[in-house]
């Protein structure tokens, strides 16, 4: 099989950045996304050029290390996958493939498909936590939480942190990260004595950090690879509105 | 050198709470002013991180994603074992320790292991009030399933993503210290080389991951934290950026690497199925509970799985093993797998699987149950595979998965180098020669959470009166030039094949040789495979791009140089390692019927492994089963 690539080359975050074409031959339809990209690295080496540098780890889907932009797509073709669960049967020979990294003010671009999502890390930061100390529980089954209420939290605390959301949003809007966290824990009898503080804290800071406004257009929903619902989002806001009004 | 386990004394039930007793403390005022290093941030490693910070210690924490969120306890799926016994099946912190002992193959210190049953259940507390959003009844109270090699259930989960939920809960607590400036964070940042002086661990040389910028970091300890290693055969479960750098280097400083060929190959992965794949998916052992393993009994059996009728269809784990069947332990099932592959009865593409099949599961429980209890793990194969397994069976096949090996600790979580911890996989200490399914999880939070907090205090004691270690010392200037010589020497080689070229040719050997099935003249002719290798790799390489950048390339070449020369640890120690226990299976010797033949006169011990200049000299630590009187392993 036989792609052409046009990629994304950016040397550092100050540098100017440029879409680069490359032809690559010897792909094979059960490769992943990231193993032609891998084969090409190599290709790279040997005719002496600089590799392209782009994200990954675990390559099964759940550390949300990877992700870019493929034709216009987060995430590359398919609703609600990563990119490292994309494979190359997703593409037909003689493919041009066109691939960006994340386009958000609030992840800058370190080099080539390679952004800075700290962001992320400070909106956990200001409070998706229990505060309480290593030693203190109770024993677990004297919480009691009805299935329902269980399966509810996990739909959102499944969230890989990957970004996707944010970089397809038309605002560059975080809204659906922060609310599968805040939904997370304050749907949760753990997370109620912080409930106001943490919803509060949170929002605020992601709006600190220069993401958009959420307009509801439901284009995150469709990328999310964990497919959380942007019913979340509106949750989230009436969670917020409560605690500013009780505040 | 005399290997000093330090097991506290008394009956097994008391020594934990009596090495609590005795152990030494440090008031609150003392511990502000002392300073530990936390390198890597996965359950382990976040969880001693935050713990250290509350108890009051002055934390900082490396990795090397972009965020502590991606460690690679993330991907671990299925669950967390814990002597609940809420399933009121006869579980017990005794049955459990007694499971995993088993399980292990005894090749585990017995104190180790009852600490480890011991702690299981206060540990289920401490996720729950984490917010962890474990399976439920819909009365409220918690759930549990079975886990391979354990006639109880005793295993909590969250979905297919029990790995992932308690990482963000430990990745929670860990940024909640680093709101309260208790923790400083440094993702992005690798460390190149361990910094010891007068024979105590006081600092790190790290890799500033973004710029390439080399830096020092100083500390009155150092705990290690890394997980696995199990990418030296390039094929793996894991992460693709986990390594075994950090370790190898403290090995080379003076750490002893104990059990280094230990590997656990697990038998649900997704097979292999080019020559360009860099990774083998891992499909959750809880798929065991419900699904059932066959081949055809036909070699090369042409059709589907489904035209296949149920006569001629082998379930060998239920044939060879009656009382645990599918449940049987890893190893076991990992080996019985390639028995009939290499048998010739494997079923795929490359002939190099067997299938895993939920017909009976799904017409017995209905599809609405099975969705519920696997439906990401099926969403997830057919992601990759493009096969809907609610309709046809999954092909699977083993992997590596996991290093029971690691760096020689004591019952302190200490290393051989005074001051140098190691927790979670990166150690050797509580699974012996065969892991149990869902005690990973297990020993790498409590690892982290309870003991290691626990035990430090016993050490940091005895530094509160001696100088803090500053980076101008020597041995940081020394430990810096060397690392930028190595990065420098590598980058000079500029030869004609690449990083991963001389990856998958180890990877190759070392799965050959060194995995499910080893013998003395395919472990001699490995060590000497390797070893050309190496030769090879520091004189053909060849990176593009330079040192003060980020340079991803020269990133996989460090990783690689280390784990070229840790494979030939690996296989030296299979290969003086003349029985075979758990997951080290040498075919000289086993019983008539190909199971496993432990010598337990000969070889109950911990192999401990020192490195001199090049070479590796062995160190027993002899096991002293006071309590369990091991015997041979039966699953059938």
């Amino acid at each position: 099989m036989k792609v052409t690539f046009k990629i994304w080359r950016q040397e550092g975050p100050k540098d100017k950045g440029e879409i680069k074409t490359y032809e690559v031959d010897g792909l094979t339809e059960d490769m992943s996304f990231l193993e032609a990209l891998d084969h090409l690295n190599e290709l790279l080496v040997l005719k002496n050029e600089n590799v392209i540098a782009f994200e990954y780890d675990c390559r099964e889907g759940i550390c949300g290390q990877c992700g870019v932009f493929i034709n216009g797509r987060a995430h590359g073709p398919h609703d609600n996958i990563t990119t490292c669960q994309l494979h190359m049967r997703s593409f037909n020979d003689g493919d041009t493939i066109v691939v960006e990294p994340w386009l958000a003010a609030s992840f800058p671009v370190i080099k080539d498909l390679i952004v800075d999502r700290s962001a992320f890390d400070r909106i956990i930061e200001q409070g998706a936590f229990i505060s309480a100390k290593t030693g203190t529980a109770a024993e677990a089954n004297a919480i009691l939480i009805g299935r329902e209420v269980a399966d509810k939290a996990m739909d959102v605390a499944a969230c890989i942190g990957c970004g996707a959301c944010v970089a397809t949003c038309k605002n560059a809007s975080a809204s659906l990260f922060t609310a599968a966290k805040i939904n997370h824990l304050n749907s949760l009898p753990q997370g109620k004595p912080e409930a106001s503080k943490r919803v509060l804290e949170m929002t605020k800071q992601m709006e600190l950090e220069g993401f958009g406004s959420c307009t509801f257009t439901g284009a995150c929903e469709v990328e999310c690879p964990e497919g959380i619902s942007i019913i979340n989002i509106a949750e989230m806001n009436a969670r917020r509105s409560k605690a500013k009004w009780l505040s | 050198m005399k290997l000093d386990s330090k097991i506290p004394k008394g009956k097994l039930e008391d020594k934990w709470r009596n090495y609590q007793v005795n152990s030494q403390l440090i008031n609150p005022a003392n511990k502000k002013k002392l300073s530990i290093i936390v390198v890597g941030s996965g359950l382990s490693g976040a969880g001693a991180a935050s713990t250290l910070a509350e108890l009051g210690y002055d934390v900082k924490c490396f990795c090397y994603q972009d965020s502590a969120r991606r460690a690679h306890s993330v991907a671990a799926q299925g669950g967390i074992n814990a002597a609940k016994n809420y399933q009121h099946d006869g579980d017990s912190v005794y049955r459990m320790f007694y499971d995993t002992l088993k399980g292990g193959d005894y090749r585990s210190r017995e104190a180790n292991t009852y600490r480890l049953a011991e702690l299981s259940a206060p540990l289920i507390d401490h996720f729950v009030q984490q917010g962890v959003p474990f399976a439920r009844e819909y009365g409220g109270t918690l759930v549990n399933r079975s886990f391979g090699g354990v006639q109880v259930q005793r295993t909590f989960y969250a979905r297919g993503q029990t790995g992932q939920q308690l990482l963000l809960a430990a990745y929670s607590q860990l940024y909640k210290m680093v709101r309260a400036k208790k923790v400083e964070m440094f993702p992005r940042s690798e460390m190149l080389d361990l910094v010891v002086i007068d024979g105590k661990a006081k600092g790190i040389i790290v890799r500033d991951l973004v710029n390439g910028d080399l830096k020092r970091f100083a500390a009155d300890a150092v705990v290690l934290a890394t997980g696995g290693y199990s990418r030296v055969f390039r094929l793996s479960t894991l992460a693709i950026g986990c390594n075994g750098s950090a370790i190898w280097k403290a090995h080379k400083k003076g750490a002893l690497f104990a059990a280094p060929s230990f590997t656990q190959i697990h038998p649900t992965a997704l097979p292999q199925s080019s020559e360009t794949q860099s990774k083998l998916t891992l499909m959750s052992e809880s798929l065991r509970n419900d699904g059932r393993i066959w081949v055809p009994k036909q070699k090369r059996d042409t059709r589907r799985a489904n035209e296949i009728p149920e006569d001629e269809r082998d379930y060998y784990l239920e044939r060879r093993y009656p009382s645990f069947g599918n449940l049987a332990p890893r190893d076991i099932a990992s080996r019985a797998a390639k028995e009939r592959i290499d048998a010739g009865f494997g079923v795929g593409k490359l002939k190099n699987a067997v299938y895993l099949d939920f017909k009976f599961a799904i017409e017995r429980f209905g599809l609405k149950t099975i969705k519920d209890r696997y439906g990401n793990l099926f969403t997830m194969y057919k992601k990759i595979t493009g096969v809907d397994a609610y309709k046809e069976p999954m092909k699977i096949s083993p992997a590596a998965h996991f290093s029971m090996g690691g760096l020689w600790v004591d019952y302190e979580l200490m290393t051989t180098i005074q001051g140098l911890y190691a927790i979670g996989e990166c150690n050797f200490s509580d699974h012996g020669a065969n892991r149990l399914g869902a005690n990973s999880l297990l020993q790498a939070s409590i690892d982290g959470y309870f003991i290691l907090p626990n035990t430090i205090n016993n050490y940091l004691a005895s530094e509160i009166q001696t100088d803090h270690p500053n980076t101008d010392h020597p041995k940081f200037e020394k430990a810096e030039k060397e690392t930028k010589k190595h990065i420098e020497r590598i980058l000079a080689i500029n030869g004609t094949k690449t990083v991963d070229h001389f990856h998958r040719n180890l990877g190759k050997i070392m799965w050959q040789e060194c995995a499910m099935s080893r013998n003395k003249l395919g472990l001699e002719r490995a060590i000497e495979q390797i070893k050309e290798i190496k030769n090879q790799f520091w004189s053909d390489v060849k990176i593009t791009g330079h040192e003060k950048e980020m340079n991803t390339e020269l990133e996989k070449a460090l990783r690689l140089a280390d784990f070229i020369e840790l494979s030939i640890l690996m296989c030296t120690d299979a290969l003086q390692r003349e029985e075979s226990c758990g997951a080290h299976f040498r075919e000289e010797f086993q019983t008539e019927d190909g199971e496993a033949l432990r010598k337990d006169n000969e070889y109950s011990y911990v192999s401990a492994w020192q490195y001199d200049n090049g070479s590796f000299k062995l160190h027993k630590e002899t096991l002293e089963f006071e309590f369990v009187k091991p015997s041979v392993r039966n699953y059938k």
